[in-house]
């Protein structure tokens, strides 16, 4: 074994469990998803719209978004860091990314619960 | 050391193998569902926000463009959904030999159209 010292920011190993993670708990919850929507007879305004008054519906569905938002930041962040040479254009894209994600973030709770 | 190596950089003589165009397209299926993000989120919102919204969500994604662009969503969430359970095969070293590397590239392929298709004809 080569005694050498580990350098760089450490955050490779954990986003690359996180995007297995999320992508883990992301499928569950669709395959439930279609699964229930697959079952119903006939589905219009009334049935979706009683699936998503239930609270714990509209909790596992944020989780469900906020899982998706961190898995494109760290899709993103890889695509970006691959093709973007320029320092300050990835810095740019990198922000705008984030910031994005934060605002969906924030509408996705108004939309689950300003129904 | 500076050798007159042949650079193969040029994308019209890279012959991507199956694996391979399985990837990139995994690439390029999620940038493009992360870029339709605001729209599926509106469009979770039209759905939930009343009947009104609802039902002119419902006209609107009835139109042909509307349709296109939906399946064009769709086979992107679709290949991306089945590529990544590919790669969480391949984590978990399922697949680790060239021939089931490039069974499960066709089954990815395959089975994502045909999710699309099912998904599509469900849907109207």
């Amino acid at each position: 074994m080569v005694n050498r010292v580990v350098t760089g920011a450490h955050y490779g190993l954990r986003d690359w469990l996180t995007q297995r993670i999320t992508a883990v708990l992301m499928a569950a919850y669709l395959v439930a998803l279609a699964g229930y929507l697959l079952i119903q007879p006939y589905l219009d305004y009334d049935v979706w719209t009683a699936l998503f008054s239930n609270q714990i519906v509209r909790t596992v569905t944020l989780l469900f978004l906020l899982g998706m938002f961190y898995h494109a930041w760290v899709g993103m962040r890889d695509i970006v860091m691959d093709y973007v040479k320029l320092a300050g254009v990835r810095l740019v894209i990198h922000v705008l990314v984030i910031l994005a994600l934060i605002l969906y973030a924030i509408w996705s709770v108004e939309i689950l619960w300003g129904m | 050391m500076n050798k007159q190596r042949p650079k193969h950089l040029s994308l019209h003589l890279i012959r991507l193998p199956l694996p391979g165009i399985v990837s990139i397209l995994h690439r390029a299926s999620g940038a493009l569902l992360f870029l339709t993000l605001p729209l599926l989120l509106w469009m979770l919102q039209c759905s939930l926000l009343s009947i009104e919204t609802y039902s002119e969500l419902i006209d609107n994604l009835h139109r042909p463009a509307s349709k296109i662009f939906l399946l064009m969503v769709l086979w992107a969430f679709m290949h991306h959904f089945c590529a990544g359970l590919r790669y969480l095969a391949v984590d978990m070293h399922w697949i680790s030999d060239l021939a089931s590397a490039r069974n499960s590239s066709k089954v990815v392929i395959a089975v994502s159209l045909a999710l699309t298709i099912f998904a599509g004809v469900k849907l109207w």
